[in-house]
């Protein structure tokens, strides 16, 4: 345990005008540790991941990241080209709608091959070698490879959109909302397929999501978000399991049970 | 002797916001040591807070107050203290725990939930399977099941997938939530052999054992805890 923090956030906060999105969140997030934020509409979690992610400049506190040259550095101080080749070659972003992430007028391959060459990658078998990869990785029929994602279902487009992020080897995942839209059964699949991701290449990620089953299943840690404050965190099965916030006690006894 | 885990003044209330913020004390000054090589269980009548402690010992609920320590890597770690990383490395290494429940995966093979925590520490996947195979079948888990993901197996077989689970790797600390609750007696006995082999070579094991029984050939002492006054 002596690895420092990949990520350390200090009294962030967001305002859209007067009102208030989010509040003085603080925390540390370490190699390879994957946390869950979780609250329901409005209580300004997708805020929140738009500015860890560096696509929102916070109105108060920072965002300080584990860059690989220079350590612990505030992502908003970095310069414009800086801080879009950190995030095109450390960090990934996996939306819900995967058709916001995808260019659908080009074939799977093309999509997942083209983060490759963004990153300087010019040989062509070394990069369909790679697409191909990753379509099975993330259990894509590879014979679809020349297909355009517009003629994938929802499933199918939200693990192609996981190939095109994961491809370049982040080491830092910002996931919002990654099953939702999904029908039970291909969130199930996609959720078992994630968990076996992130355990593999030792992924850190923060992930997004109204959805309790998912962060029980995905995160080792939990963040329970209301009117843009974070009222309680922990050990995701303790603040499920053990709620001490009376907000998290009504999100775990408003879960219906199938 | 090695001290294992030491209960230190520890506290539990729960305090229910939602009706009224009603307050149910279930322990307080808790003191309690339980050495290597030993077998303790925990006694007392039902709602007296025997689950609430044993979670308390696996990070799963936070006592209020007083430290919780276990032996881990060398070090006593305090649970009510330790950061959700210290916790989710001291139950990688240290802790085992077996519920009443099986909290099924979906989509996942049987022999694979079971290989997994040998997996985590470094063993050869074909081999965590092999070894999870044969304690499968030891618990008589037949191996036409070890392939299918256990969310339609019955009760008694959920318990034992959960048993193999909890004794596939050589935990240190034993926790032990009625291990052999639903099962027959020759699947009872099974579990009652790997219990005692466990304690053989030296780990410090918690349990709940409602079965008699059961109690007495596993159990070196008892820890008795009583119901407490709920305040309102």
């Amino acid at each position: 345990m002596t690895e420092g923090p990949l990520l350390r956030v200090d009294g962030l906060g967001h305002r859209f005008g007067r009102v208030v999105a989010c509040d003085d969140i603080a925390f540390e997030l370490f190699p390879g540790e994957v946390l869950g934020v979780v609250g329901e509409s409005g209580s300004g979690k997708t805020t929140l991941l738009n500015c860890l992610a560096g696509r929102l400049q916070p109105t108060t506190g920072q965002v300080l990241y584990d860059m690989r040259a220079t350590g612990l550095s505030d992502v908003y101080g970095l310069s414009e080209p800086e801080r879009r080749l950190l995030m095109r070659t450390d960090w990934g972003f996996v939306t819900q709608n995967p058709r916001d992430a995808l260019r659908m007028d080009i074939s799977a391959g093309g999509n997942v091959g083209e983060r490759l060459m963004v990153n300087g990658a010019r040989n062509y078998g070394a990069i369909r070698n790679g697409a191909t990869d990753w379509l099975e990785r993330v259990e894509l029929d590879t014979s679809r490879i020349d297909d355009r994602p517009a003629t994938f279902s929802g499933g199918m487009q939200q693990r192609l959109q996981i190939a095109k992020t994961l491809v370049v080897q982040p080491r830092l995942v910002f996931m919002d909302e990654p099953t939702g839209g999904l029908d039970v059964s291909v969130q199930a699949r996609l959720l078992d397929l994630l968990r076996g991701l992130v355990g593999d290449l030792g992924l850190s990620a923060i992930i997004v999501t109204h959805d309790l089953a998912v962060v029980r299943l995905l995160a080792d840690r939990l963040m329970v978000m209301r009117h843009g404050q974070a009222v309680e965190q922990g050990l995701t099965d303790q603040v499920l399991d053990d709620p001490h916030h009376a907000y998290t006690q009504l999100l775990v006894s408003s879960v219906l049970q199938p | 002797m090695t001290q294992m885990i030491r209960l230190e003044d520890l506290a539990k209330t729960f305090v229910l916001h939602l009706q009224g913020r009603t307050e149910l004390p279930v322990f307080e000054n808790l003191d309690l040591t339980v050495e290597q090589g030993e077998c303790l269980a925990l006694t007392g009548p039902s709602g007296a807070g025997k689950s609430t402690l044993l979670r308390s010992l696996c990070g799963n609920y936070l006592p209020d107050r007083g430290r919780a320590l276990i032996r881990h890597d060398g070090e006593m770690l305090d649970l009510v203290a330790a950061p959700p990383r210290a916790i989710l490395t001291a139950r990688r290494l240290t802790l085992g725990y077996v519920s009443q429940f099986l909290r099924v995966i979906p989509r996942i093979p049987t022999v694979d939930i079971v290989a997994e925590p040998a997996v985590t520490l470094g063993m050869e996947r074909d081999a965590a399977r092999t070894k999870a195979a044969a304690l499968l079948s030891r618990l008589n888990i037949g191996a036409e099941l070890h392939a299918l993901a256990p969310a339609t197996f019955s009760g008694g077989e959920q318990q034992r997938v959960n048993v193999a689970r909890g004794f596939i790797v050589n935990y240190p600390i034993l926790l032990l939530d009625e291990p052999t609750a639903s099962l027959d007696a020759a699947n009872r006995d099974v579990v009652v052999d790997l219990i005692l082999e466990a304690r053989e070579r030296g780990a410090a094991i918690v349990g709940i054992f409602h079965d008699e029984a059961v109690r007495k050939r596993v159990a070196d002492r008892t820890f008795d805890l009583l119901p407490q006054q709920a305040a309102a």
